[in-house]
């Protein structure tokens, strides 16, 4: 329950000292209550004053790290079901499944694959992050811990899929200081792999057959001081998978229900085994809906593309405007007589073109003009880009420093070609392709 | 003690648009709940997926595309393979060719096109215009005149062309009218607004409120559709309760994720894969955040998204 500002005021010193920064008790308390500053800010609280105020002040969902160094992951801690509220918080972030149950030869050659998928998209690097060993009873205790060795090995923060405490144990005890999660508890076993994962110091995944089940399993664990989880949200079915990742995270953030408040955990491996095609809409399904975990059995390029593009725009920070600087930006070298090619500032245009202008080798100009951070039509249809703002911005920042005078304007905006050259005496204005994946052919045909 | 289930109920619903004729129409909308959270309340209308078809035929599709169409030669040729497609449930026919810009095919020769397919099919149909808001006000208007009695559904409407396209559709032959905006629930609504207040009926109105590819600028898209459905269910905003229409396929096979040829880019792998992935995972998306029909264009992807809407309703 969130409380107000009198509540708060209500335990406070009320010496008005000032040590916290705002003139009064009341002002603080006020600031508090709306989650502007925290309450460790004043140093005269008294102690049970703070522990009944943490608890009542605590986020509604616990923010939970795995891994370790590069691979530390923050998970949880969201406070909004729709970005348009709020900025998310905690990626979703993407597992490939193993198991001990496959053979050696679709191991290796699986493990082989995790490294190809590395690059970068607008700043952000994108490879896959972490690996799901799920334990396979009939292939015994010996051939899990060595396929989780070799997984650990392979320098991705990883999760154990593994239920029996005993077999859980002998694989944490190869891999726990890489701050695994120990997915596995459930109503039958919960104390044994509770004692588990304290032991190792790593975040335990627990699962139910229902809702219900879930949440006494997660209150039981609670009970016994571990806070440190994540709800698995079953492989019954794909409707019972997405209810219960939509009403854990709807308990937590809209109804304050804490006993729900951790990430989630999404096997779409196992939902939907098989069938890769459908594991790619259902790992979008759970992009969108509140996954913090997603398994899958293969995360290639194919998936990685649209996938990694489709987070980096569901978790932006809708206040922040993704924009670069205008300017002149000179690419493969290239000098005062090379072919000038304009678009706008807004950060996924320019670095799409210029990803592409790169790749085609020819050196060029890119020139951003000022279009308020927005896409080419989107400018152009707010009247941000036109003739007017190209012809000025060419005008006063680029006829002193470049001597060429062809320009090339993107082709979604060839309208804008006649009314930049009236303006523009002496410039050759080009309309360009559509597409900027199509800049590399088009420049090297002009070149030649 | 049990977890203690808080369903949203809402006593506002979406509109129930119903397109095509006899057995094989289908309904867009009628939930009260949010998309998929039939935990909340019951789905009657699982959302619906289209397969585009074009009056260009194929131009440089992918292998699988091709081979899926095999030696059909004419619109109305595909659009009957369209039909039998795995998981299809209406087609989408684009008059692409009339782009001034383009082909500028005439307004007589589409509508033929359009008659043509209308008549080899029995499942509902889309028809939407080739974008050129003068070309389609008239385009669209012959088109609703031509395949009366059909039932079909007309891409776009558009604020600059919303009256022709809204009156002939929606009001002289008894079609259904798509409202077209970009993005922004604002502009959305206006266009229902204004639609409705030439006399259209609000239940003849299906939106199409903009889309992007995955990756490219979808955080608008995601959020234009939470809040229209939220406005529609909780605050019972009639302008906004209009079913949700996404054409997919048109924005993400043009994309350089599914363009890039394997000699540009080796290390990506299979272009049909990388197709077909932004395909699904973009229509998945849209669904999730509101879309109650999706259009797509190759058979793997509409098989699969609607085996996934089957797995959820
Ligand atoms: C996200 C979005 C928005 C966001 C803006 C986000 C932003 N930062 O730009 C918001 C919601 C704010 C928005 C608003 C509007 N939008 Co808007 N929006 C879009 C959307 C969905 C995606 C745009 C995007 O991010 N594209 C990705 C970038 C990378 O594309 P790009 O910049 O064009 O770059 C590509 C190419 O142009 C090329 N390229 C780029 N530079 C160069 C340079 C050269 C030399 C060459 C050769 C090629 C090249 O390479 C890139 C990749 O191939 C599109 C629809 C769509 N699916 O495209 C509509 C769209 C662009 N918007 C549109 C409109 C009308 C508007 C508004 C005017 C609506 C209104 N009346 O309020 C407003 C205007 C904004 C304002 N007043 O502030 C229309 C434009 C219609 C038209 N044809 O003119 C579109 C097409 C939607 C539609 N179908 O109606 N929009
Ligand atoms: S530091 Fe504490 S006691 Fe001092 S004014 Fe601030 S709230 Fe009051």
């Amino acid at each position: 329950m969130a409380l107000s500002g009198i509540q708060i005021f209500k335990m406070t010193p009320k010496t008005n000292c000032k040590d916290c920064g705002s003139p009064t008790c009341m002002a603080f308390s006020m600031k508090v209550a709306q989650g502007a500053v925290d309450i460790s800010a004043c140093p005269h609280m008294s102690e049970e004053a703070l522990a009944s105020l943490s608890e009542a002040t605590a986020p509604p969902m616990k923010t939970i790290k795995v891994g370790t160094g590069d691979g530390e992951y923050t998970l949880g801690g969201e406070t909004v079901l729709y970005r348009h509220e709020k900025t998310y918080v905690s990626k979703t972030r993407y597992a490939v499944s193993l198991c001990s149950g496959m053979d050696d030869a679709a191991i290796e050659a699986k493990l082989a694959e995790i490294p190809a998928v590395d690059y970068e998209r607008i700043g952000e690097r994108m490879y896959v992050e972490m690996l799901y060993v799920n334990y396979a009873e009939e292939a015994g205790q010996d051939k899990y811990v060595a396929l989780v060795e070799k997984a650990n090995a392979a320098g991705r923060t990883l999760v154990l899929g593994c239920k029996d405490p005993e077999v859980a144990k002998a694989a944490l005890a190869v891999c726990k200081d890489g701050k695994p999660v120990l997915n596995g508890a459930d109503a039958s076993n919960y104390e044994a792999m509770n004692a588990v994962a304290a032991e190792a110091g790593v975040v335990l995944g627990v699962t139910g057959a229902d809702l219900n089940e879930l949440y006494d399993t997660v209150a039981a664990l609670e009970k016994l001081g571990n806070k440190n989880l994540i709800l698995d949200v079953g492989c019954a079915s794909v409707k019972d998978a997405f209810a219960a990742a939509v009403q854990i995270r709807r308990a937590a953030v809209k109804d304050q229900d804490r006993t729900f408040g951790y990430p989630s955990l999404v096997n779409v491996a196992k939902l939907a085994q098989g069938d890769k095609y459908l594991q790619q809409a259902l790992v979008s399904l759970f992009t969108m809906k509140y996954g913090s975990i997603v398994v899958m059995e293969e995360l290639g390029y194919a998936e990685a593309l649209p996938l990694f593009g489709l987070r980096q725009n569901v978790f932006t920070d809708p206040q922040k405007p993704m924009k670069v600087e205008p300017g002149i930006y000179p690419i493969n070298g290239a000098d005062e007589n090379s072919v000038c090619l304009t678009t706008v500032d807004f950060a996924l245009t320019y670095f799409i073109v210029s990803g592409e202008l790169e790749r085609s080798g020819v050196p060029c100009n890119l020139l951003i003009s000022d279009a308020g951070g927005l896409s080419v039509l989107t400018a152009w249809a707010a009247g941000k880009l036109s003739s007017t703002s190209v012809a000025k911005f060419i005008t006063e920042q680029v006829e002193d420093k470049i001597k060429c005078r062809k320009l090339v304007i993107p082709g979604k905006v060839a309208v804008l070609k006649g009314d930049i050259e009236a303006k523009l005496p002496g410039w050759e204005v080009i309309v360009g392709p559509l597409e900027a994946v199509q800049l590399v052919k088009f420049l090297k045909d002009m070149q030649g | 003690m049990p977890f203690n289930q808080k369903p949203q109920k809402f006593n506002a619903t979406i509109n129930t648009v119903e397109i095509g004729c006899g057995e094989k129409a289908i309904k867009l909308g009628g939930e009260s709940v949010f998309p998929f959270y039939t935990f909340d309340g019951p789905i009657d209308n699982a959302p619906k997926v289209g397969v585009e078809i074009s009056d260009l035929g194929l131009g440089d599709a992918v292998p699988g595309l091709k081979e899926f169409y095999g030696d059909a030669a004419t619109p109305a040729e595909m659009a009957k393979k369209a039909e039998a497609m795995e998981g299809a449930d209406f087609i989408c026919l684009r008059l692409e060719g009339g782009d001034p810009n383009g082909e500028n095919k005439s307004v007589e020769e589409l509508v033929a096109v359009a008659k043509e397919v209308a008549d080899a099919v029995t499942c509902p149909l889309v028809v939407e215009g080739c974008k050129n808001v003068e070309k389609d006000a008239d385009l669209l208007a012959k088109v609703a005149d031509a395949l009366q009695g059909k039932n079909v559904l007309l891409l776009s409407a558009r604020e600059e062309n919303y009256k022709a396209v809204g009156a002939a559709a929606g009001l002289a032959y008894n079609q259904k009218v798509g409202a077209e905006s970009a993005v922004d629930i604002n502009l959305a609504k206006q266009l229902n607004v204004v639609t409705t207040q030439l006399g259209v009926k609000a239940e003849s109105i299906v939106m199409n409120v903009g889309t992007a590819a995955a990756g490219y600028g979808y955080e608008y898209v995601v959020s234009t559709m939470d809040r229209i459905k939220a406005a529609a269910l909780s605050q019972d905003d009639a302008m906004l309760q209009m079913p949700i229409i996404t054409p997919v396929a048109d924005e993400t096979w043009n994309v350089k994720e599914s363009m890039a040829s394997e000699d540009d880019m080796p290390e990506w792998g299979s272009k049909e894969e990388r197709g077909i992935a932004m395909e699904i995972m973009t229509a998945s998306a849209d669904l999730a955040a509101g879309s109650n029909a999706v259009i797509l264009k190759h058979p793997q992807s509409v098989a699969t998204i609607s085996k996934m809407i089957k797995e959820l309703v």
